[in-house]
């Protein structure tokens, strides 16, 4: 299995991807896979404030729900609206169009504490 | 040690994701939920469904003997054809619904996977107590069991099967061979399409498989391998009801909307409860649902009236492929059972309104 070199990520699956002072958060293929056709994406209104190690919403599918991480602390600028009607997306294209939120950071220095991508695959066992 | 089919290397060379089902290693799902649910839907899909218990009877009290533990009756039933019925205790809970079908010289059951040492247990222990005189041959594991579903199923197989399967009318069966496989060909199945489920010899079954399916792999193929992720999607938009969800022991058949598959003028076990619920009208019923929002309320989900009052419990749940919406099948009071009725779906604390909708969720369009 290979993964985007370009961002950091949780072992509980999510990636986040810096560009700037905002960072972009989806989850990854393997989790995807494991979660079967998405149905619902719960997503944080634009604005709202997350902190580090928390929760910024829920995945569900056919097969089970479960919460989305976030790694780093900040205010939503931007969610991924196009997952509400078609919360395949998640399914097709984790990596890309099934992007889920933009989140302004305080401090970038919080993606340090991430894992690098070849210790996500460690992590997830592959 | 989990039990395999005689479908398991199939699975595995078709790169299946397996699961631990009642005891047997089976396949969850092969590509995704959805796109095997609108296979089945489009065209066709085959199941295994082996886990299933195919128990046989024979001898001269069977008959008697299944009038007794049957909620229908068996003495009207000509050779080649089934019926569906459920298996009651005397407080009219329902020990297994199964599907029960009369050959020359003996009767065929096929029933839960989950509940087959149970019955046989049951069946054994009732026998004895009743004096009666009939042979009990449990065939689950000398037999193999495929589902092959769908609206282009039937046209499918008319070519391959050596019985005319369009003539084989719903609930009823025949047996055929292809060479030296002894097949016999239901018209029934658990997924609201029309279709047919065959029971072959165990060592026969990977033979089989090639020339049921053919080429399973081309993205335009008719027919495609469906799990039981999808067998349980499918069954759920058709309002059939799954043992462990709708029925236990402690659900009678009245309740669940199958009065249908009940004779209350038969003698069988349970009758004189069913006599009483069915007089008195259930308490509570089975409903089905449509959920506002798109998350889904799964088994246990409590709901309750815009006053907050609990009415009911969510039996089973998903998202409708089919219908593109949150649907579930609950128990509620009967007092709230009306269809329109208006429920808020306890989701983790977070209210989803539902409404009761007529069942079943989906029908097909050419049945």
């Amino acid at each position: 299995m290979s993964i985007p070199n370009d961002r950091k990520y949780l072992s509980t699956h999510e990636w986040h991807k810096a560009e700037g002072n905002v960072v972009t958060i989806g989850i990854t293929q393997f989790a995807a896979d494991e979660l079967t056709d998405v149905t619902y994406v719960q997503l944080p209104r634009v604005g709202a404030t997350l902190q580090a190690g928390g929760s910024f919403g829920e995945i569900e599918s056919v097969k089970t729900a479960s919460d989305l991480n976030c790694g780093v602390s900040g205010t939503v600028v931007a969610v991924n609206e196009a997952l509400t009607n078609d919360p395949g997306l998640v399914n097709r294209d984790p990596f890309g169009q099934g992007w889920m939120i933009k989140v302004q950071v305080s401090d970038l220095n919080e993606l340090n504490a991430l894992l690098a991508p070849a210790d996500y695959l460690k992590n997830a066992g592959h | 040690m989990l039990k395999h089919t005689p479908f398991y290397d199939f699975h595995v060379s078709a790169d299946a994701r397996m699961v631990d089902y009642s005891g047997w290693e089976m396949p969850l799902m092969y590509r995704s939920v959805v796109d095997e649910h609108q296979q089945t839907r489009n065209s066709g899909s085959i199941f295994d469904v082996s886990h299933m218990g195919r128990l046989h009877f024979s001898g001269s009290d069977t008959r008697r003997f299944l009038n007794l533990v049957l909620t229908r009756p068996v003495d009207d039933m000509v050779v080649g054809q089934s019926r569906y019925a459920l298996v009651c205790n005397e407080s009219g809970g329902v020990l297994d619904d199964i599907i029960v079908s009369r050959d020359n010289k003996h009767y065929l059951m096929v029933c839960n996977a989950g509940n087959r040492e149970k019955l046989i247990q049951y069946f054994t222990a009732f026998r004895r107590e009743h004096d009666l005189d009939f042979d009990l041959a449990d065939q689950t594991e000398s037999t193999g069991m495929v589902a092959l579903q769908g609206p282009k199923v039937i046209e499918r197989l008319a070519s391959v099967l050596p019985v005319d399967v369009k003539s084989i009318k719903r609930y009823h069966f025949e047996t055929a061979k292809i060479m030296l496989i002894k097949l016999s060909v239901f018209r029934s199945g658990y997924t609201g399409e029309d279709g047919i489920e065959i029971i072959l010899p165990a060592m026969m079954a990977g033979m089989a498989m090639k020339m049921l399916a053919g080429k399973m792999d081309k993205e335009n193929a008719t027919l495609k391998p469906a799990g039981l992720a999808a067998r349980d999607t499918l069954r759920l938009e058709a309002g059939m009801p799954l043992y462990g969800h709708e029925l236990d022991e402690n659900i009678d058949p009245i309740s669940a909307g199958l009065k249908w598959a009940v004779n209350l003028d038969s003698n069988f076990v349970g009758v004189q409860k069913l006599r009483e619920i069915a007089a008195q009208g259930p308490k509570r019923v089975l409903v089905g649902l449509e959920l506002e929002d798109r998350r889904i309320a799964r088994q246990g989900t409590t709901l309750a009236t815009s006053d907050g009052a609990p009415v009911g419990q969510v039996t089973s749940g998903t998202f409708s492929p089919t219908l593109q919406k949150s649907i579930a099948m609950a128990f509620v009071d009967a007092d709230h059972s009306a269809i329109g009725t208006q429920l808020s779906a306890d989701l983790k604390g977070s209210p989803s309104q539902a409404r009761i909708v007529k069942l079943p969720f989906y029908k097909r369009s050419n049945p």
